[in-house]
C-alpha cells in the first residue's frame, strides 16, 4: 500500500495529478503574497532583534553588574525556551494585557525578542573576537571607551558577525513559519489553508518549500556579496 | 616630565612591580632593559595607565594619572604609545589610521588631519602607502605607520613597548632609524627594548629592571661597560 494511502489522503494526493498542478498555479499569487508577509515580518523582527541584540551583547560585556545580569537573563530566557511557546505566550498571554493585539504585530514582537537573544550572543562573541590590542591602541590615543567601541571595535566586529548574522537571518525566516499557528497570513499559513481545501500535500508543501528555499538562497547570496565587499586583505 | 613613585602592580598572585621609582626629564630618551618577566612592559603600561596600578603615583607633566578624578583620556592624548604587535586598525587605510584620532578626539577637520598625516608619513618614509590597508604592509612598514599614528596626536612623550621584537631582522633597522630621528628632534621617549645597540647609541639613560624592581640605572656607557650590580652583569653577559 502506498504511504499516502496509509494517511488516508492517497485518493486525492497524487504527485502526477493534473489537479495538483492546477492548485499551485491557481494559488501562486496567493502564496507569493504570503511570502511577502514572511519577508516583511522577518525583516522587521530582524531590525528589532539587531537593536535588542546590540544592547544585550554590549550589556553582557558591561562591567555594570545590573546591565550584565539583565542582558544575561533576557538571553537565557529567549534562548532557553521554544520559540513556538514564546509566540503563544506573547500572543495569547502577555501582549493582550498591553494592547488590543493582532497576529502580525504580535508576530514581529515575538520573533524580534527571540532573535535579539541570539543576535546578542553573536554580537558579544564578535566583539570578543576583536584582538585586545585594538582597544589598547585606541585607548592609548586618548579615545574613551565609547569612542574606541564605535570607531575601532564595532566596525571590526561587524565584519566578523556577518556570516553568523546571515545564519540567524535565514533561521529566523524559516522559523516565521511557526506563526501560521496564530493565523498570521504568511507563507506557511496560506499553504496550510490551501492544503485544507485541496488535500494536495505534496504539491502544496513542495511549492511552499521551494519558495522558502529561493528566499533563503537570495539572502545567502547577498550575504556573500557583502562579505566580499568588506574584505580588506 | 614623567614621575613614577613607589608603584606596585600585581596580576592575581603574581607581583610584577614591587615599588618602582622612575623619572624622565623633558627631551630625555630612557631605554629600559631587562630579562623577560622583569616588569619592564608593565611599567611602561602603567605610565599611561593601560594597566591600573595597585598603589603608588604616576605623574605626567605635573598631573597625577593615578588620581581618581583625573581625566585619563585627556592625558593619554599627550602620551603616544607604540606596541610590539603594532595594533594598527585593520579596517582603515594607513592614512585613516593616522587621521582617526585627531578627527574623532580633537575635532580637527579632515583636510588638516590628512595634511598632517601626509607630513608624518613623509617623516617615516611611507607617503606612497597612504591609501593601502595595513594587511598589505610589511612588519617594518606597519610599525612605522604606528609611530606616525601616535605622533599625529602631537604627544609630549612617546612610549615604545619592544617596538622591534616582532620584526624580521632586516626590518629592525628602518624602525630604529625613525626612532633615532625622533630622539634627535627632542622627543621625550621611554623605550622598552632588547636592542642594546640602540640603547647605547640613542639612549640618554639606561634602566635595568629585574624581578619587578629597578636594579641599576645610569648613562649607557656606564651600564654597558661597567655594570655595578651582579644581576646587571649576569644579564649583559648573556645578551651582549
Amino acid at each position: 500500500m502506498p504511504l499516502v494511502e496509509i494517511f488516508g489522503l492517497g485518493v486525492i494526493d497524487n504527485i502526477t495529478s493534473q489537479y495538483g498542478y492546477k492548485v499551485i498555479s491557481n494559488n501562486l499569487v496567493y502564496f507569493l503574497g504570503g511570502a511577502g508577509y514572511t519577508v516583511f515580518i522577518t525583516a522587521l523582527s530582524l531590525v528589532m532583534g539587531m537593536i535588542l541584540g546590540l544592547f544585550a551583547g554590549l550589556g553582557k560585556l558591561s562591567n555594570k553588574k545590573i546591565l550584565c545580569f539583565l542582558s544575561t537573563a533576557y538571553i537565557d530566557f529567549f534562548r532557553g525556551t521554544p520559540l513556538f511557546v514564546q509566540i503563544f505566550l506573547l500572543y495569547f498571554g502577555i501582549l493582550p494585557l498591553f494592547y488590543d493585539n493582532d497576529p502580525v504585530t504580535s508576530a514581529i514582537i515575538a520573533l524580534g525578542l527571540n532573535s535579539g537573544a541570539y543576535i546578542g550572543e553573536i554580537i558579544r562573541s564578535g566583539i570578543q573576537a576583536v584582538d585586545h590590542g585594538q582597544i589598547e591602541a585606541a585607548r592609548s590615543l586618548g579615545m574613551n571607551q565609547r569612542q574606541a567601541m564605535t570607531h575601532v571595535i564595532l566596525p571590526q566586529a561587524f565584519k566578523i558577525v556577518i556570516p553568523p548574522m546571515i545564519n540567524e537571518f535565514i533561521a529566523l525566516l524559516k522559523d516565521s513559519s511557526l506563526l501560521s499557528a496564530i493565523t498570521v497570513p504568511e507563507l506557511m499559513h496560506r499553504g496550510d489553508l490551501v492544503f485544507a481545501n485541496t488535500y494536495q500535500a505534496t504539491w502544496v508543501f513542495g511549492a511552499i518549500a521551494v519558495i522558502y528555499f529561493i528566499i533563503t538562497k537570495i539572502i545567502s547570496v547577498i550575504g556573500d556579496k557583502v562579505e566580499r565587499r568588506l574584505a580588506t586583505d | 616630565m614623567i614621575q613614577v613613585i613607589d608603584v606596585y602592580k600585581s596580576f592575581g598572585q603574581l607581583q610584577v612591580l614591587k615599588g618602582v621609582n622612575f623619572q624622565v626629564a623633558p627631551r630625555e630618551v630612557v631605554c629600559v632593559i631587562g630579562p623577560s618577566g622583569s616588569g619592564k612592559s608593565t611599567l611602561l603600561r602603567c605610565i599611561n595607565q593601560l594597566e591600573a596600578t595597585n598603589s603608588g603615583q604616576v605623574y605626567i607633566d605635573g598631573e597625577e594619572l593615578t588620581h581618581p578624578k583625573t581625566d585619563i583620556n585627556q592625558i593619554r592624548q599627550q602620551v603616544g604609545m607604540v606596541f610590539q604587535l603594532f595594533n594598527l586598525f585593520p579596517h582603515k587605510t594607513t592614512l585613516e589610521n593616522i587621521t582617526m584620532a585627531p578627527i574623532k578626539i580633537k575635532g580637527i577637520n579632515k583636510a588638516d588631519a590628512e595634511k598632517l598625516a601626509m607630513e608624518l608619513l613623509g617623516k617615516v618614509g611611507l607617503t606612497d602607502k597612504a591609501h593601502v590597508y595595513p594587511g598589505k604592509l610589511s612588519g617594518g612598514q606597519k610599525q612605522r605607520v604606528a609611530i606616525a599614528r601616535a605622533l599625529a596626536m602631537q604627544p609630549k612623550v612617546m612610549l615604545f613597548d619592544e617596538p622591534t621584537s616582532a620584526l624580521d631582522p632586516e626590518m629592525v633597522g628602518e624602525v630604529l632609524a625613525v626612532m633615532k630621528n625622533l630622539a634627535f628632534e627632542g622627543m621625550t621617549m621611554v623605550v622598552v627594548t632588547h636592542e642594546m645597540g640602540f640603547a647605547r647609541e640613542v639612549g640618554d639613560r639606561v634602566v635595568f629592571m629585574d624581578e619587578g624592581i629597578i636594579v641599576e640605572e645610569g648613562l649607557p656607557q656606564d651600564i654597558f661597560d661597567n655594570p655595578q650590580n651582579p644581576r646587571t652583569q649576569a644579564f649583559l653577559s648573556k645578551v651582549l
